[in-house]
């Protein structure tokens, strides 16, 4: 029961860990000041909820896993973030579509997870739930100023949506943990909250005058361990000190 | 009218005698206006740039306490820099502008950060000795007679201050690692230094700026003065750390209450500040990339805020 306990906590830890990671690449790199300091925010925020999650799934191991044995010492396909997560940085406007498609899931998990019939799981969602209203109202109104901008950044957001879109599907998909941990009131119906979350999606891309592609096909691998190929170059950066310099106190 | 321009500048220069601020509606002289743009605006680009080599390493930070603290650290100098550029745009000149200046190369910026960030430990280091040399001058400046460059100035300090902290935090630890850690701590002293000295820029038989600005209580002490107190301050905090500093000239002076030390190699000095250390061109072209990437951004934000004030006028009417 532990361990599955534990396996839920990384496949929600894992997804605030990795988006983290991709927003604090862009640290001074912002196209403003501005912009700058609130992904930075963002990303610090996802990185405290790593922290809460990984402390709480390391207290469930019988070998005391620390929360730094678990964020850097696993093989990639032990790692359970959704593949939207770790897609790059390969514009503002990827950027901001990444973002607002897993705050807009973010947000309906959180709210399930605050009534999680473990008081600790809920009591990380509460304090995060806050956090993540700010992420998606932050996300919401670039997806709205760059859709209705200019010609230019209309066509970059667009371009991000299609390339995005077949990504969000993973994250409501509901794996045999996840089925298990809701049945026990511990973890969020996902299937429930497919309906939510592509009407918010769709009524935001309207105001932001933006169409989501017409696909029935979305990709998944991530929350079963199978990633991109770009995962391998995050995990090189991510764990690079633990793995060049073993078992030493930072 | 000549009359009038000199009673200005006696009652201007009162005014500093006496201690007060001078604020952004005051009476300046030109050169007053010019030489804070010059300052504050050097220190904001420095701000900014300065987040770059400490960047390099977020990615790669050991742990996620230690990452977590880099981050919100580098996000800090943004602040830093968003609350300069504003101070800076009170004597009359826009962000823009500014900006434009530092990607021109007509605008300088601290040389410290034109070196490179090789191991974790740098990270340390700059904390602990560049945080520590700026802290120096910008406790100075907490003082200084223009009202919004002081007042920034007490906040940033408090930041700074908690940043050198941290940083030598990084050192003792490392210190107190193995043997392979210790290395790292030492080599990344060894490498930053003679830099973090430099930091307070020429000697003060060299200094163009020093004799004005002390006039106008822009600075209020001498680069010679503020980099003593930096040596005297530092070095028993590297007796602690167990690490050595590359100076064989260092010692204990008796008679004069301070450290002697060596001679600073001041051809590395100014050959960096023309442009030729080892990361000018990276740092200044990841700003202009940076900016230039952003350009579609700011423009269509720019161009939506002027849809929806329209879109707001009509419904108004």
């Amino acid at each position: 029961m532990q361990d599955k306990i534990y396996q839920y906590l990384l496949l929600t830890g894992d997804n605030a860990m990795i988006l983290g990671h991709r927003l604090s690449e862009l640290c001074g790199h912002g196209p403003s000041l501005e912009t700058d300091i609130a992904l930075t925010n963002i990303s610090l925020d996802l990185f405290g909820q790593t922290r809460n999650y990984f402390q709480l799934a390391g207290a469930l191991t019988t070998d005391n896993k620390s929360e730094d044995d678990i964020a850097f010492l696993r093989m990639a396909h032990d790692y359970r973030n959704v593949l939207l997560v770790e897609q790059p940085n390969k514009d503002f406007a990827h950027v901001i579509v990444r973002q607002f498609l897993f705050d807009s899931f973010h947000i309906l998990l959180l709210k399930e997870l605050t009534n999680s019939n473990d008081q600790q799981i809920a009591a990380i969602a509460q304090k995060s739930l806050k956090e993540v209203t700010y992420h998606l109202d932050f996300s919401s109104e670039w997806v709205k100023r760059l859709g209705a901008g200019t010609e230019e950044s209309h066509q970059k957001m667009q371009d991000a949506i299609d390339f995005l879109y077949p990504y969000s599907g993973e994250l409501l998909e509901e794996t045999p943990i996840e089925l298990e941990m809701k049945e026990m009131g511990i973890g969020a119906d996902l299937p429930a909250m497919k309906t939510n979350y592509y009407n918010h999606i769709h009524q935001v891309l309207e105001e932001a005058t933006l169409v989501p592609p017409e696909t029935s096909w979305f990709q998944s691998g991530g929350k079963k361990g199978i990633h991109s190929e770009h995962l391998g170059f995050i995990l090189a950066e991510l764990q690079y000190m633990q793995r060049a310099y073993p078992n030493m106190n930072w | 009218m000549k009359d009038s321009t000199e009673n200005l500048e006696i009652e201007f220069q009162h005014k500093i005698d006496q201690g007060y601020n001078i604020e952004p509606k005051d009476w300046m002289p030109e050169k007053y206006r010019k030489t804070h743009i010059r300052q504050i605006s050097q220190h904001a680009h420095s701000e900014i740039v300065g987040m770059l080599p400490e960047g390099n390493w977020i990615t790669r930070a050991p742990t996620l306490r230690r990452k977590v603290a880099l981050l919100a650290k580098v996000q800090d100098e943004a602040g830093h820099g968003l609350y300069l550029y504003s101070a800076t745009e009170t004597l009359g000149i826009s962000r823009d502008e500014l900006i434009e200046q530092l990607h021109a190369g007509k605008a300088k910026y601290s040389s410290i950060f034109n070196y490179p960030t090789l191991t974790w430990a740098d990270i340390g280091a700059i904390g602990w000795l560049v945080d520590g040399a700026a802290i120096i001058n910008q406790v100075m400046l907490t003082r200084t007679s223009y009202g919004p460059y002081a007042r920034a100035m007490v906040r940033i300090c408090k930041e700074e201050s908690f940043h050198q902290r941290q940083g030598y935090e990084i050192m003792l630890t490392l210190c107190n690692g193995t043997e392979v850690q210790k290395q790292m701590a030492q080599d990344a002293l060894s490498r930053w230094w003679w830099p973090s000295l430099m930091m307070f820029g020429p000697t003060d038989a060299e200094s163009t700026h020093t004799e004005l600005s002390m006039k106008w209580k822009i600075k209020r002490k001498s680069n010679d003065e503020l980099r003593q107190q930096f040596i005297d301050n530092t070095v028993p905090q590297a007796g602690i750390l167990g690490i050595t500093i590359p100076d064989k000239d260092l010692k204990w002076n008796e008679k004069t209450g301070h450290y002697d030390f060596g001679e600073i190699d001041w051809e590395e000095f100014w050959n960096v500040v023309k442009g030729n250390g080892p990361c000018n061109k990276q740092r200044l072209d990841a700003r202009r990339s940076a900016y230039e990437k952003g350009a579609w951004v700011r423009e269509a934000a720019s161009q939506y805020a002027e849809k929806q004030r329209n879109k707001e006028f009509t419904e108004a009417n």
